[in-house]
């Protein structure tokens, strides 16, 4: 009745999510320079001319270092952020956190060149580092909705029920808070990892003459001849990111059972 | 609540950093944004003064007017449509289906792919050689290839739709989700239909996530350049090639500085009015 | 000198003190319970004994050590949370031994002890059980047994009983009982269940709005109370106004309007009361009579409840109909009313 429709169209909306997703693996297979159908034929040579690509590996090696620093400085800075938030009632709390969610709402691109602007200002040059600074911009608030999400649903009453029970703050933090909130730790950790590692625009502005790997991926659109080459690479940044995220998420669903136990 | 009371400065202290962090990152760069736009250039570099020069030519200049215009209406739809899309799929999660957590997970997967690869993917999807065409061809259904797919507006709109879904569909599921059942089970309780059960409690209930999901959408959209430049031709160019192009090509910073915040105050003043708009009809609906 | 003494302590939160200068004195193996309604400030008086809240003013001292700067994890008192708080990362197991894990005793003791503790709050052989897969009623005997199992010198409870349903609640009582004359540890509960907190208690301290209101066995807050308050907090009272005219040796006589003037026992009034003062005369359900004359009325309401019956008659001249509890009652029609003296209270009508 109601349900059948609603289901078909959920369906139909999750191919229009998948198809052009799916465009990437299958060309990518495909033996021919031209991607357009008929196919011509299965072949694996695509993937083997990236093996051979070191400007593609470099620029994978930047995105992997400047992703892994993103992640850990913008979870760090999102967990200060949401314990303080939390578990103290703070004055102008909700203005600072709306101030901290700022970079949702402005565009990528003025995000980029102001920091351009800020570099130039400063005489520091364009750089990996600059990336991170940007990307910590995009990914603090991820982060802190992550973390904040989990905190609320902690219940404050253990931390007490530890120091009734004879453990000191370190030991509290150890014993309870820490295992209790590593799942979402982990989440805000995958979650900027990958937002790092996919994020063009900042990048784009900031990185000076090291590559990361969506600016090396733009610089081959141009070149006909390379695209099923970028197609495999896409595919194989597909399968990863899939497996990364149905980790994070089974990871952040340990230990926590909906609604929190304890009450 | 053992803490609430005292301790305020060690709040504070962790609340500083990031602050600081987000202050420097944020804060001073627009600052900087704001002076740079109102230097005076001459070729590539600065030269001495100040000058609202910029300005006048970024309001001035009937072309800049018109992209900004066109920029504005082409979010406008790329949010318009997401959000309709969206919804209804995010309403089937909410109330229809079992294992909401499988369902949340596939929505999500597409999106963790390069997006520039998604971009592009559409190119190939939609271009004169691209699998719709060459599809349709072999079987048959049309002579020549379809032309109006790319480097439009279209195809703009249905890119930016396509790979800001995510963005619609979790805060719209969020709010939906919260909904308290037993309300739903009152309205029909005192006489509500289905689909005036939906119009009077479900719609508005739900209206801070699509609210939320819209002003996700919106804003960032104004300021993308790469779905423009890769599938929009030159009639789907938008405003931040504009301003890329000042930054690159061209080495005009002040202007560019000027564009970038001309158009985040359009944008500001639009998203807010949109706010306070949809709030008022959601409390004149009831 | 009391094992737990509570002097003069006061606490606000920014505005009206929430507990004002409260002075308490609880004994060695006592159960003692903090009853009043909710806000009276009986939660964060527990709090303060247990060392969560710091009081503004005043002392607290334990077994004669002074308590005002020992943070609560030193403290000598372990506290079962309205919420439990069940680590939910720990199963039932390490749950209790949690805070036996810094003594750092050999593994066999440890063990033994949590065993022991298990069957005395009859969970044996659950040790082993997640914490998530746990019943409302089993939770509350993991935090009992996991406040227990640390030989405390008090142990605080937290409105341990609110989340449990009326059966449940009701055999807990006993047990908590049962527990406490077992392990011998003084409870100080506190609770917004007048039952509760009268079956269960050796003494109970009845609080409102941060001040303690009287302090006194069950049996006396019920047949004694000090104050209106405290009358009208404990079961149902009926409560009438009156003039005293004279305070002899052994009696006291009263006016008491509708009743007339009565002759009471001098020990039924409130302590302070004076010749010409203003009282409330008390009186509780159960010991109104039906009789052949008296005061006259109608009754108003009859509700029939098993052994007894409930029963409400308006006299002319109040507006407050009388409640009567009383088994074999007529349920309609004109009725007479006799007070006995002996069981009418005097209070003071001040507050």
């Amino acid at each position: 009745m109601k349900n059948r429709a609603l289901f078909s169209y959920a369906l139909a909306y999750l191919a229009f999510l998948y198809v052009p997703v799916l465009v990437l693996p299958v060309f990518s297979f495909n033996n021919s320079e031209f991607i357009a159908f008929p196919l011509s034929g299965f072949t694996t040579r695509w993937y083997g001319a990236l093996a051979g690509d070191t400007a593609m590996q470099h620029a994978l090696g930047n995105s992997l270092k400047v992703g892994l620093v993103t992640a850990l400085l913008s979870t760090l800075l999102g967990l200060t952020a949401a314990k303080a938030v939390t578990h103290y009632r703070l004055r102008g709390a909700g203005a600072a956190l709306g101030f901290i969610s700022l970079p949702l709402f402005i565009p990528d691109i003025v995000l980029g060149i102001s920091l351009l602007l800020l570099l130039g200002a400063s005489g520091l040059p364009l750089s990996l580092a600059a990336v991170v600074l940007g990307h910590m911009l995009v990914c603090v608030p991820f982060a802190l909705t992550v973390l904040i999400a989990r905190f609320e649903g902690f219940d404050r009453n253990l931390e007490e029920a530890s120091a009734d029970l004879g453990e000191d703050g370190w030991m509290t933090f150890w014993r309870v808070t820490l295992p209790l909130m590593l799942p979402g730790i982990v989440a805000s950790l995958l979650l900027t990892f990958i937002t790092s590692f996919d994020e063009f625009l900042v990048a784009y502005f900031l990185s000076g003459t090291e590559a990361t790997l969506p600016i090396y991926i733009w610089g081959q659109l141009r070149f006909p001849e390379r695209l099923p080459m970028v197609l495999a690479l896409g595919a194989i940044i597909l399968t990863a990111s899939v497996g990364l995220v149905v980790l994070a998420e089974y990871i952040r669903n340990l230990g926590v059972k909906k609604p929190m136990v304890g009450a | 609540m053992a803490d609430r009371g005292r301790n305020f400065r060690e709040g504070y202290a962790l609340l500083a950093p990031t602050l600081a962090v987000m202050g420097l990152a944020l804060a001073a760069p627009l600052l900087l944004m704001a002076i740079t736009s109102l230097k005076s250039q001459s070729g590539i570099s600065f030269s001495e003064g100040w000058t609202l020069s910029h300005y006048g030519e970024v309001l001035g200049r009937a072309s800049y007017r018109s992209l900004f215009l066109r920029s504005v209406l082409i979010s406008g739809a790329v949010t318009l449509v997401t959000v309709a899309l969206a919804y209804p799929m995010a309403y089937f999660v909410a109330f229809h289906a079992r294992r909401k957590f499988i369902w949340l997970v596939a929505l999500t997967i597409p999106f963790w792919t390069s997006y520039l690869l998604r971009v592009f993917a559409w190119k190939i999807i939609l271009g004169f050689n691209g699998v719709i065409n060459s599809g349709l061809m072999r079987l048959h259904l049309i002579d020549q290839p379809l032309e109006f797919l790319l480097y439009n507006p279209f195809a703009v709109v249905v890119t930016l739709a396509h790979a800001w879904a995510a963005f619609a569909i979790l805060p719209i599921y969020v709010s939906l989700e919260k909904i308290d059942r037993s309300l739903l089970e009152a309205a029909s309780d005192l006489g509500d239909s289905r689909f005036r059960r939906f119009l009077r409690v479900t719609l508005p209930l739900s209206m801070p996530g699509v609210i939320g999901a819209a002003i996700l959408i919106f804003v960032p959209t104004t300021g993308d350049f790469v779905t423009p430049q890769l599938v929009g031709g030159t009639k789907g160019t938008m405003i931040a090639n504009i301003i890329e192009v000042q930054f690159n090509a061209v080495g005009n910073w002040p202007l560019g500085a000027a564009l970038s915040l001309v158009s985040m105050a359009m944008v500001g003043v639009i998203a807010s009015l949109f706010v306070a708009a949809a709030r008022a009809a959601t409390r004149a609906a009831r | 000198m009391s094992f737990l003494s509570i002097s003069q302590v006061s606490k606000s939160f920014g505005g009206p003190p929430v507990v004002d200068r409260v002075d308490l004195e609880v004994q060695r193996g006592e159960f003692f319970s903090l009853l009043g309604p909710s806000g009276c400030g009986k939660t964060t008086l527990l709090r303060m004994i247990a060392g969560f809240e710091p009081p503004e003013s005043g002392a607290i001292a334990i077994d004669g050590e002074a308590m005002n700067h020992v943070p609560p994890h030193l403290r000598p008192t372990n506290m079962v949370f309205q919420s439990y708080a069940i680590f939910p990362h720990l199963n039932v197991f390490d749950n209790i031994a949690y805070g036996l894990r810094k003594l750092k005793l050999p593994k066999q003791t440890l063990r033994a002890r949590v065993e022991a503790m298990l069957a005395t709050v009859r969970l044996e052989g659950l040790g082993t059980r997640a914490a998530d897969q746990l019943s409302g009623g089993q939770r509350q005997r993991v935090a009992l047994a996991r406040a227990l199992v640390r030989e405390p010198k008090i142990l605080l409870l937290d409105e341990p009983l609110g989340a449990l349903d009326k059966r449940l609640r009701e055999t807990m009582q006993l047990e908590l009982r049962a527990l406490q004359r077992q392990v011998g540890i003084t409870f100080v509960l506190v609770t917004h269940d007048q039952e509760e907190a009268l079956s269960l208690s050796d003494r109970v301290a009845v609080m409102e709005g941060g001040r303690i209101l009287q302090v006194a066995s069950p049996r006396d807050l019920y047949e004694r109370p000090s104050s209106r308050a405290v009358a009208d907090f404990i079961g149902e009272i009926n409560f009438f106004h009156a003039t005293v005219r004279e305070i002899g040796g052994e009696t006291a006589t009263v006016n008491a309007g509708l009743l007339g003037i009565v002759t009471l026992p001098r020990a039924n009034l409130a302590a302070g009361i004076k010749t010409g003062d203003h009282i409330l005369l008390a009186i509780r359900p159960e010991h109104v009579r039906f009789a052949s004359d008296g005061v006259a009325g109608d009754i108003a309401a009859a509700t029939f409840l098993g052994e007894r019956s409930h029963i409400h008659v308006s006299i002319a001249g109040r507006s407050d109909p009388i409640s009567i509890s009383a088994s074999g009652a007529p349920a309609t029609g004109p009725v007479h009313l006799a007070f006995p003296p002996e069981k009418l209270m005097g209070l003071p009508a001040g507050d």
